[in-house]
């Protein structure tokens, strides 16, 4: 009797377990269908998708990419979002490689150097990762008013960097404090400066940890709305998720050229995400302090 | 020559990033707070008014907070009641989840279709949310549903309605989060030691004594982590809001949040001092977990 409640036969199994399937099949649909939905908009006609729903394709299945042409090039009555997915790629690649560097450099003072006042900076660091940013966009603002950083790129790249800075520092020493103190004494015995061995020694020994921290700020930059928001005021700078956002405003019924932009925001992430999903998955659970 | 390295080199290393976050929070944060006693009206800082801007917010502001009526309303409200609804529904999700996968073969699989929203921008979740909510029946989903099953059911403006449009955010909100609770539950739920859970079993627990009695209370720390992670989103949410309910907060700007005040009002608004005395109550609202976090991170180093 025993022996069958532990270890029930191959169909008995199926039938006891058929709810934990039930259960995931329904939570698999529900995540999966909302962006199926949004993907096969944007490749229907126009016509098509005022006619019915998008699960109405099976029946007549007729694709286009009309509706990313429209969207790319100014062709259509919307205008052209091309401008915009290139400066997603210029504000998020620089704000990705500066925080990234010069977090890889403090934390490795942070982690095996000594200074004075090392414990408190750190600490300080760590106060900040859940500021909220709200509390810097005025003086920010009105430090580029002055500097005349309003009208390109430094600007951003700057406050993405600095915003990014704290988990990335935190993150990061997490990392480098977890390698072998041996390893670095060796180093130091051989005669190697500080610079050598951070460059020789820790950093090709932390790419793992590098690279779950370039994915989350990535990742974090290209998505951003708010920032962007604030500080890129002119069209011409604007990134993809500005772009949206207007196109939804100006012209939220044409549900094809809005479904088309949405999916090319989503498609960089996606990329990144199928390609890498392990490190961006390790950062993740390294830096669960931050929001 | 040396000796100088000794005393220079470490902050060689330290020096860029602790200029830029000098520059770009540390000095701005405490600036903020001087500035949230000015009147600041399109950016002149020129008026002192003292704690006016906090007095305003809290008893004459029925956008910000509103307690003449019952219920009360007002964005510091709303975002209470993400706070009561949001933050245990997504880690319900994430739980159930990542208890659910861990007894099948497609655990990964199923992870990873939870865990990808996370990837996307809180833009493009708002518009694929959107279109799931959509009145006309032709391009939402859920209104398809509706119109097809219910017999005479009238098409339910989702996002349109004053008692609609916040579960309906929190919904999408849970959508593109879940994932990250499933994974950080998960890992600690692969921490608890077999023998724990078998030894249990042979004792005679069922499989939900197991889960109320042995997994629950040693996932606790975990949920915790999770919880403040969660509750530091609510309290900067703001994406979702202003790609889903529009300009004005939703309708009657009944989707209104703190962060989105504090954006309207500062720079739709130009209220420059009245949207820094609403970042100061944030960072305020915040101060706690900053200095939990503080505390927690000091427990580990001395250890």
């Amino acid at each position: 009797m025993n022996h069958t409640v532990n270890h029930p036969g191959p169909i008995a199994r199926l039938v006891t377990r058929a709810p934990i399937h039930l259960a995931l099949l329904l939570i698999g649909t529900v995540w999966l269908v909302p962006t199926i939905g949004l993907f096969i908009t944007s490749f229907r006609e126009r016509a098509d998708i005022h006619a019915d729903g998008w699960w109405n394709f099976v029946r007549e299945p007729r694709f286009t990419a009309d509706t990313y042409v429209t969207m790319l090039t100014s062709t259509g009555q919307t205008e052209s979002l091309f401008g915009n997915f290139l400066n997603s790629f210029i504000i998020t690649i620089p704000a990705t490689i500066i925080p990234v560097t010069l977090a890889a450099a403090a934390a490795y003072a942070f982690a095996w150097l000594e200074f004075r006042g090392r414990d408190v900076l750190f600490l300080a660091v760590v106060a900040l990762l859940v500021i909220p940013i709200q509390m810097t966009f005025v003086p920010v603002l009105q430090l580029f008013n002055f500097t005349h950083l309003t009208g390109n790129f430094v600007g951003i790249w700057l406050a993405h960097s600095a915003y990014g800075l704290p988990f990335a520092v935190y993150l990061l020493h997490s990392f480098f404090a977890g390698l072998p103190r041996s390893l670095i004494e060796a180093a130091r015995m051989d005669g190697s400066s500080e610079l050598r061995t951070f460059l020789r020694i820790v950093l090709p020994l932390s790419v793992p940890g590098i690279a779950s921290l370039a994915i989350f700020q990535f990742l974090g930059v290209w998505n951003d709305l708010l920032v962007a928001i604030i500080f890129l005021q002119s069209p011409d700078l604007q990134p993809m998720t500005v772009g949206v956002l207007k196109l939804l405003g100006t012209y939220g019924t044409e549900y094809g050229v809005l479904s088309a932009a949405a999916f090319l925001t989503m498609a960089v992430p996606l990329l990144v995400f199928f390609s890498l999903q392990r490190y961006f998955v390790q950062g993740l659970l390294a830096g669960s302090v931050k929001s | 020559m040396s000796r100088m390295r000794g005393h220079f080199g470490p902050w060689l290393f330290v020096a860029p990033a602790a200029l830029l976050i000098l520059v770009f929070i540390v000095y701005p944060t405490f600036w903020t707070m001087r500035l949230s006693l000015f009147g600041g009206l399109g950016f002149n800082f020129n008026k002192f008014v003292g704690l006016d801007n906090y007095v305003k917010l809290l008893t004459n502001d029925p956008q910000f907070l509103d307690l003449s009526k019952f219920p009360p309303g007002g964005a510091v409200v709303n975002n209470i009641f993400w706070l009561l609804v949001y933050t245990p529904a997504v880690i319900f999700v994430g739980l159930v989840v990542a208890v659910l996968a861990d007894k099948v073969r497609y655990e990964s699989l199923m992870k990873s279709v939870v865990f990808l929203p996370m990837a996307i921008a809180a833009t493009a979740a708002a518009i694929i949310w959107l279109f799931v909510y959509s009145p006309d029946p032709r391009i939402g989903i859920l209104n398809a549903l509706l119109t097809t099953f219910v017999p005479g059911a009238e098409p339910i403006s989702f996002t349109g309605s004053v008692d609609l449009v916040n579960p309906a955010i929190i919904v999408a909100a849970i959508w593109i989060n879940a994932g990250f609770t499933t994974v950080v539950l998960s890992a600690a739920l692969k921490g608890i030691p077999v023998e724990i859970i078998e030894a249990a079993r042979v004792d005679g627990a069922t499989g939900p004594q197991v889960f109320a009695r042995i997994q629950i209370p040693m996932l606790a720390p975990t949920i915790s982590v999770v919880a403040v992670t969660m509750i530091i989103y609510v309290i900067k949410v703001f994406d979702l809001i202003y790609v889903m309910g529009g300009n004005n907060g939703g309708p009657l700007g009944s989707a209104r949040v703190v962060a989105f005040s504090q954006y309207v009002e500062t720079f739709n608004n130009g209220r420059a001092g009245y949207g820094s005395a609403i970042a100061v109550i944030m960072l305020l609202v915040v101060l706690p977990f900053i200095l939990l976090n503080v505390k927690r991170f000091r427990a580990e180093a001395g250890r």
